[in-house]
């Protein structure tokens, strides 16, 4: 670290304006220096300010905003006063910004090399002759394999592993003193993720160029940061070493952000933090977080707090800081429901396969087989009913595949699913009957998409009352609001628009219309990947009480090994649509794991700043399944032989029916695994 | 990818034949025939039968339909009912009048239309954008006959520039129609330039808010390399097959422009043999305008594959 300050940004306030004519700020008088060679982490939720202050810090602002009052310095020189040409100089050359997508953020028409060329030729002096050798360097430099093959390829050829890293060679390529990073590994997969992290913290200490990384994700931060400031509302309400903003927080809201963050370590469910931050311009002339804050004083209403440093030279905005830490001991978590054993099925895939890759019409008339694998590949699963069985995997692993085909959705190839003790379920949806419909329901990721934008909350929750159960209309008014109820909403919710609600509302309405069919079966996918940790956390317990009081069962959809955890009774790992383990989630989480699963708990990040992930196999993405053997072969760490490629591993069950698919016997797995760090899971 | 092109073209070859069987078919479920038609109240007994069968109008349809599309294959189109020459070359002259016609409201069409619609897009909201724009949704839409004429009245008869109306004869060498066919041109080309401009710029609006061309933005590009490397090849590719639907247009059917200016183009013709019953020739230029409606659009799908990364390589991927 050289001190040399970088980023000087004092009393900056950005807004745009209403539709009303009104001036709404987005960020509020904020304060934000980096210096050289410093990593800084900018953590809030959406809607905090942080994208618009990591913009803000280049000279740039999205289209609508303007500057309402401070000053963004870079190297002593105000951004939002250079010319022009000034930025086009700076910008790419002595800072450099890694966007969130960069699937969208590269330009489609143009191949790597040309857009690497390009940020070569804009900000270094190299002769036009050493651009190959030096793109080749560069490529290398983030770890892509065969270089000189990525840059002939076009962005859309790429995995998104693969794009973020070229993403990162062209930030790379001006030598810039200070990057600026916005959610680089949000929407990767946990391998990816953590190996990106890794490259990142390197580059960092090789070059000592300043990063300035905007996350909503804590483990993230926690990973490369030596300083953290929190936003809340346009306001940066905590500003302190990483150690003690995550350890130790003082600020109401950065407590109960970290508390509503699920964890792998501990199976109960994390403690919500209720409520919804104000929308631009509604902050009020007091405290932003007063709404929500559990140690609100009567003052908080009507006096804006002020930054005050904390003798651990911490800025955190609230006066009554001192009080945070009292929090800890009234906090609730709630233990998860747990399914009552009754030991019926509620549904029983039997040997379930399905195959996207559809058969040429030459095939289908000799009717061969055209060699293909199948993508999701004799899946046999029991689910009790008021269990809750968690699906997890990597992007391809086939788990919304599954889903699909049981929501009837997807023709699988071949297998049967039974719903209770009924007829094997018609393949598709049209042909199953009406009774059948209404007992599996399905449940989302985005409710921005799943909801119909032009219906009321009324309409969406009566639709299937209408079609399942032949109401009156007063009968409909009634159930309706008491569905609301159940997700936690009042009656007046009744006449909304889903454009008026929030995120975390949306979903509940999503879930009162599930509900509302009185399924035997609810299907989850991904179902909170799309909000906030801290509207996860409500939504988490929602799905929890509903379990507790109506005995629903659930099969739960989702990447988050960890929100996995605090919802399911029994865990299912699947890799590339193939069933590597399945147990009890605490013996899935616990030792002997199969390889692959315990690749994926060794890449989960935890808001822990001491936490180190292993990164234990690299995050190739594998186009199609092996033909023969085990799935995992090709990325396995713990690899036995020859064997691996040619059989198909066997079930091997232990304790508690906890099964793993893999030629290693259990013991010695549960050996090899136990000797590393991995043994207090 | 040329796997791809080859099936695109079976396809087409395919969809030509299936229109060429409903043009055939309905021009043969009409009341009537060419005889009828050509011999008037005489038509009947032994007159209409002797005229049938010198026509080889006797024949099952299918015989016909299929001496008929043979025969188009190498060119020949038939005889005209009305003045028994031949289809192919009466047809012809008119066709090289469309095209002219055609070919010059695309040459001064596109070019503008792409311009302008990059220039309202990129100045979004200024001045410049609303004066293009409003005028765009005038040029839409006014009824082609009334800006036509308002054209020949303020350009012709005011002040007299160009003449307002073609007295040119069909058969004329095409260099023989200027300056005549100046006015029609315009007036094509202004309608055209509308759609496609309101196309561009919404195109060019949305691409230059997306993610890559903030992201070249933070790169430091210069503005007009972010325009013409990162955003324009990008705007660009929606308005190949507009482009394509607008030559069919322009060939089939721009009868109001064609009459209001006594222009002789196809549109025109077809309409005089629909009046005269000339089967034949009603048969021929529908014809035509189907092929080359499948064609334009062939080569416009083409066109987007090669110019489009994400679905040349997915097809390359394929075959």
């Amino acid at each position: 670290m050289d001190g040399k300050q970088l980023f000087e940004i004092r009393d900056l306030s950005i807004g745009f304006t209403g539709n009303a004519g009104q001036t709404l700020p987005v960020l509020r008088n904020v304060d934000f220096t980096v210096s050289g060679g410093e990593t800084v982490g900018i953590v809030g939720e959406s809607g905090s300010g942080k994208s618009t202050l990591a913009l803000a810090a280049m000279g740039y602002l999205k289209h609508g905003l303007r500057v309402l009052g401070g000053s963004a310095k870079f190297k002593g020189r105000n951004t939002f006063e250079m010319t022009t040409r000034e930025l086009e100089d700076i910008r790419g050359g002595e800072m450099a910004m890694i966007p969130q997508n960069s699937g969208q953020s590269l330009t489609p028409t143009m191949r790597v090399g040309k857009q690497l060329r390009e940020a070569l030729r804009l900000h270094t002096d190299l002769p036009e002759s050493s651009y190959q050798d030096r793109m080749v360097e560069l490529l290398t430099q983030v770890r892509l394999p065969e270089p000189e093959n990525i840059l002939k390829r076009f962005p859309h050829e790429l995995s998104g592993g693969q794009q973020q890293r070229v993403a990162i060679s062209m930030a790379l390529a001006g030598e810039a003193e200070a990057l600026l990073l916005d959610e680089p590994t949000t929407g990767l997969d946990v391998t990816t993720q953590a190996h990106i992290l890794e490259l990142l913290r390197d580059l960092a200490s090789e070059t000592g160029t300043a990063m300035v990384y905007v996350s909503h994700d804590l483990g993230a931060i926690a990973r490369v940061s030596d300083r953290v400031v929190v936003m809340y509302a346009g306001e940066v309400v905590l500003e302190g070493n990483a150690r003690n903003v995550l350890l130790s927080p003082t600020h109401p809201y950065a407590r109960g952000l970290l508390s509503s963050i699920p964890s792998l370590k501990d199976s109960r469910l994390p403690a919500a933090l209720e409520g919804r931050p104000p929308a631009p311009g509604a902050a009020g002339n007091g405290c932003s977080f007063v709404d929500r804050c559990a140690i609100a004083q009567p003052e908080c209403m009507s006096v804006r707090p002020d930054l005050i440093q904390t003798p651990e030279g911490e800025s955190v905005r609230c006066p009554f800081y001192a009080k945070v830490p009292d929090l800890a001991a009234t906090e609730q978590t709630v233990e998860m429901a747990r399914a009552d054993g009754s030991a019926t099925d509620a549904i029983r895939l039997d040997r379930l396969s399905i195959d996207y890759a559809k058969k040429s019409f030459l095939d289908q008339l000799l009717r061969r087989n055209n060699g293909s694998v199948p993508t999701v590949e004799e899946i046999t699963l029991r689910i009790e009913k008021g269990e809750t069985v968690g699906l997890v995997g990597e992007s391809g692993s086939g788990k919304s595949t599954i889903l699909k085909s049981i929501a009837g959705l997807l023709e699988p190839s071949s297998g049967k699913i039974q719903l209770g003790e009924q007829e094997p379920l018609a393949e598709l949806v049209d042909k199953r009957p009406m009774t059948h419909r209404r007992q599996i329901q399905l449940i989302f990721q985005n409710p921005d998409e799943s909801l119909n934008p032009r219906h009321t909350v009324e309409e969406i929750i009566a639709q299937p009352l209408r079609l399942y159960f032949n109401c009156s209309a007063e009968e409909l008014r009634k159930r309706s609001i008491d569905l609301l109820e159940r997700v936690r909403l009042s009656s007046h919710y009744l006449t909304r628009l889903p454009s008026q609600l929030s995120g975390g509302e949306k979903q509940r309405v999503a879930i009162a219309r599930a509900f509302a069919a009185e399924p035997e079966l609810i299907l989850c996918d991904e179902v909170t990947s799309a909000l906030d940790v801290s509207v996860q956390a409500a939504v988490l317990n929602l799905l929890n009480q509903l379990k507790r009081e109506r005995g629903t069962t659930y099969i739960f959809v989702s990447h988050d090994l960890a929100v996995v955890r605090c919802l399911s009774d029994r865990v299912a790992v699947l890799y590339q649509g193939r069933l590597c383990e399945l147990g009890e989630s605490a013996s899935v989480y616990s030792l002997p794991s199969h390889p692959y699963t315990e690749v994926l708990l060794g890449a989960v990040l935890e808001p822990d700043p001491e936490a180190v992930p292993e990164i234990l196999a690299d995050d190739v993405v594998e186009l199609s399944p092996p033909e023969r053997g085990c799935p995992f072969q090709r990325r396995c760490p713990r690899k036995v032989g020859s064997i691996c490629d040619t059989e198909t591993p066997p079930w091997q069950v232990g304790a508690g029916s906890h099964a793993i698919r893999c030629h290693i016997p259990l013991e010695e797995l549960y050996q090899c695994q136990n000797g590393g760090k991995s043994a207090d899971r | 990818m040329i796997k791809m092109i080859l099936r695109r073209l079976a396809l087409g070859a395919i969809t030509v034949c299936i229109v060429s069987g409903i043009i055939f078919a309905g021009v043969e479920i009409l009341p009537g025939d060419a005889c009828t038609a050509f011999l008037e109240r005489n038509a009947q007994g032994v007159a209409l039968a002797n005229c049938r069968s010198e026509l080889g109008l006797d024949r099952s349809a299918t015989e016909r339909y299929l001496e008929w599309a043979g025969n188009a294959l190498v060119g020949d189109l038939g005889i005209s009912a009305g003045s028994s020459r031949s289809i192919a070359e009466m047809v012809g002259d008119r066709l090289n009048n469309s095209l002219l016609l055609a070919l010059g409201a695309l040459i001064l069409g596109v070019p503008t239309a792409i311009f302008l619609g990059c220039l309202t897009g990129l100045r979004r909201d200024r001045p410049i954008d609303l004066v293009f724009s409003t005028s765009a949704i005038f040029a839409m839409t006014i009824p082609e006959f009334v800006s036509a004429t308002i054209m020949i009245l303020i350009f012709s008869i005011w002040l007299g520039w160009v003449p307002g109306i073609v007295l040119t004869p069909a058969q004329a060498p095409s260099i023989e129609f200027f300056p005549e066919v100046i006015l029609p041109m315009v007036v094509l080309a202004l309608v055209m330039t509308a759609h496609i401009l309101r196309l561009v710029r919404s195109s060019v609006i949305e691409v230059m808010a997306g993610d890559y061309v903030q992201m070249a933005t933070l790169k430091g590009v210069p503005y007009w390399q972010i325009v013409f490397r990162h955003a324009l090849p990008n705007a660009l590719l929606p308005a190949i097959n507009v482009v394509a639907l607008t030559i069919a247009w322009l060939l089939g059917g721009v009868v109001v422009i064609e009459v209001v200016f006594n222009y002789p183009g196809l549109g025109r013709m077809m309409i005089d043999a629909i009046s005269d019953r000339d089967l034949p020739i009603v048969q021929a230029i529908a014809l035509i305008v189907a092929t080359v409606y499948v064609g334009v659009n062939l080569f416009a799908d083409v066109l987007s594959l090669i110019l489009n990364p994400r679905l040349r390589t997915m097809y390359a991927r394929k075959s």
